[in-house]
């Protein structure tokens, strides 16, 4: 079986006003299906960075990256776009959800880009509602929500199209402790029923039960285990 | 399903921002609305002048003395009842002949003047011109032999000096010399802000014993057939011409002061709707501005869109949509205000309009194509934007 992702050499530099800024400088790391890998890491060190190269968000400026098996340097903006509909899913700290849009919507957007049909997506939408345990907010708006609801809602959307990897980029910042704890919680369970998670987080005890750890400093793993 | 989703989110934008959508529909509004009344004003002055000239019946040949041309100057007339006679012999039948000698004279009736155009005539005048008469009797061909005094007014000269009384066998003078009023024509109405009724048809002999002149002004002939036309208009014009070597004569026929009336009025058509246009021009550049703001206002949203799988092309029609939703929505408010100020100009004021299917649907269309063309540079700018950088912005 291919590994979900892989990244050989991986650099990623900012051209800022004329000043180049590296954020990645080098960084080599594989995703197996169904792996579970936590991120940690200073402030700055190229966390989110290097999840949004994994997330086929950005395309990394050094090294080969293959998501899904295809090397990002060789898609098209089109095809890009497929990946990240199609196998990969993403949770940010901030939620990114649409205002003024049910959690059901919301749930299927990713469905509107795969070309299904709006009482398909709300069906499928309502189902993944159900398996983050929010049967009964379908029809909620996320100013109706829980910053934990808002978030979950948030992750039912990154695993509607059945991804084979879940991105999740500090997803329990903007929430409290017990909260959170309850979305990593969720996250755990969803690895187990067989979805790759790669996780950043500062809690210690959560890196602990990833399968992997890898520890970024100023750009490059320090250590990785 | 794309588009479904695209146009569900364009809908939405513009609900959510009513205001604003309201306020940048208002140049494409104001733009679409002057394109349809204009040239609905236009249209309906247009067949008013037509109708007009129409109604003057068809077949009809005018000969004047002189060039019909723009910027020379009118010839005095070396033409008299003598070429009259010469031109009943051409056209084997007089009653196809008209004549008039005009001059703008006052007319008196009891204590009430007014200006009126005096026309000199002949008996031929209402079968030559379709001209019907609303009360009493046309002036008959003894009354042009004899010089009688008797005097046909139009309606407007009528209502002036008469009121409601019946003018019939009344007294008037024109230009100091007394007349029997024998007959009133049915109204004609306005034509370019001038009344046509205000005009007193007499004998030509009369008319011309009252100016102390043999001359006539001007000679019209209803052909008998309109193959014809063209021949017996050289015919007329050799006579003449024979009898008045030192003078050229023009002749032209109904259907050529159609044309070139037409084809000015269609000009000038053509101008106020161009200057419509460019006020629906500048209510898409406004468009465009808001739909930028749009863009920026939305960039997380777009690239939150782009991070679940939306290609580039999914969100350029999303704004696209939007802008064209914008501008289309309007045109239908400006086809609709354009078509009632039309419609209350031509039924409160003398001035007639005509909507038009062809400027509706071409207001409609441009404006159609003012979203498109001013929505493509904001849609291809949030299609572009990188997802990352989008959903960095906060
Ligand atoms: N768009 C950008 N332009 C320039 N520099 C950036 C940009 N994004 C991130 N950086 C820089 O790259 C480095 C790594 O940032 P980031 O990956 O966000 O770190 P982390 O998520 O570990 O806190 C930081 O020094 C940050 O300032
Ligand atoms: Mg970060």
């Amino acid at each position: 079986m291919t590994a979900a992702i892989v990244a050989d050499d991986v650099s990623r530099t900012y051209e800022l006003d004329g000043v180049s800024v590296p954020a990645l400088r080098g960084v080599s790391l594989t995703v197996e299906a169904g792996d579970y890998v936590a991120i940690v890491g200073t402030s700055g060190s190229g966390k989110s960075t290097l999840m949004h190269l994994l997330g086929g968000l950005d395309r990394p400026t050094g090294g080969t990256l293959l998501i899904g098996g295809r090397d990002v340097s060789k898609l098209t903006p089109d095809e890009m776009a497929e990946l990240r509909n199609t196998t990969i899913g993403f949770v940010f700290q901030s939620f990114h959800l649409l205002a003024r849009t049910t959690a059901q919507d919301n749930v299927g957007l990713p469905l509107v880009y795969r070309g299904i049909g709006r009482r398909e997506r709300r069906e499928r939408a309502a189902a993944m509602l159900g398996r983050v345990g929010l049967a009964h907010r379908v029809t909620h708006r996320p100013n109706q929500m829980s910053g934990g609801e808002q978030q979950r809602v948030a992750i039912a959307r990154a695993l509607v199209t059945g991804p084979s990897v879940l991105l999740a980029d500090e997803p329990t910042g903007n929430l409290d402790s017990a909260t959170g704890q309850s979305v990593l919680a969720l996250l755990e369970s969803l690895n187990a029923d067989g979805v790759a998670v790669v996780l950043v987080t500062h809690d210690r005890d959560v890196a602990a039960r990833a399968h992997r750890q890898i520890v970024m400093k100023d750009g490059l793993i320090s250590a990785a285990g | 399903m794309r588009l479904a989703e695209a146009w569900r989110v364009a809908l939405e934008a513009l609900r959510a921002n009513r205001l604003r959508s309201m306020l940048t529909m208002l140049g494409v509004i104001i733009g679409v609305a002057a394109v349809v009344a204009l040239v609905a004003i236009g249209t309906g002055t247009k067949q008013q002048i037509e109708n007009q000239v129409e109604g003057l019946g068809s077949n009809l040949l005018l000969v004047v003395p002189g060039r019909i041309e723009a910027g020379s100057a009118p010839t005095s007339s070396p033409l008299t009842l003598d070429d009259i006679d010469a031109i009943n012999r051409v056209v084997g039948d007089r009653t196809r002949v008209a004549v008039t000698i005009a001059s703008g004279e006052t007319v008196r009736a009891g204590s009430r003047t007014r200006f009126a155009s005096m026309q000199g005539v002949l008996e031929t005048t209402p079968t030559v011109f379709v001209r019907n008469l609303d009360r009493g009797t046309y002036l008959t061909r003894t009354d042009v032999s004899t010089g009688r005094r008797v005097a046909v007014l139009g309606a407007g000269t009528a209502r002036d000096l008469f009121g409601d009384r019946d003018p019939i066998g009344r007294q008037i003078t024109i230009g100091g010399v007394r007349f029997r009023v024998i007959g009133v024509f049915e109204p004609l109405g306005q034509s370019l802000g001038v009344d046509r009724d205000g005009e007193v048809h007499v004998p030509v002999t009369a008319a011309q014993r009252l100016l102390g002149t043999e001359r006539i002004d001007g000679i019209a002939i209803r052909a008998p057939d309109r193959e014809r036309i063209g021949e017996l208009s050289d015919a007329v014009v050799a006579t003449l011409a024979e009898r008045h070597p030192d003078t050229d004569f023009s002749a032209v026929t109904q259907e050529q002061i159609l044309g070139v009336l037409g084809d000015i009025l269609g000009v000038l058509t053509g101008v106020l709707a161009a200057i419509a246009g460019i006020s629906l021009l500048v209510g898409g550049v406004g468009v465009s501005n808001i739909m930028l703001v749009s863009v920026r206002e939305r960039t997380k949203e777009i690239g939150l869109r782009k991070a679940v799988g939306a290609r580039p092309r999914d969100i350029g029609v999303q704004f696209l949509l939007e802008a064209v939703l914008l501008t289309t929505t309007g045109g239908i408010l400006g086809m609709a205000l354009g078509a009632g100020t039309a419609l209350l100009v031509d039924g409160l004021s003398p001035v007639p309009a005509a909507l038009t299917w062809w400027s509706m649907t071409l207001a409609f269309g441009v404006s159609a194509a003012v979203g498109i063309v001013f929505g493509v540079v904001p849609a291809q700018r949030a299609g572009r934007l990188d997802p990352v950088v989008a959903l960095r912005t906060e």
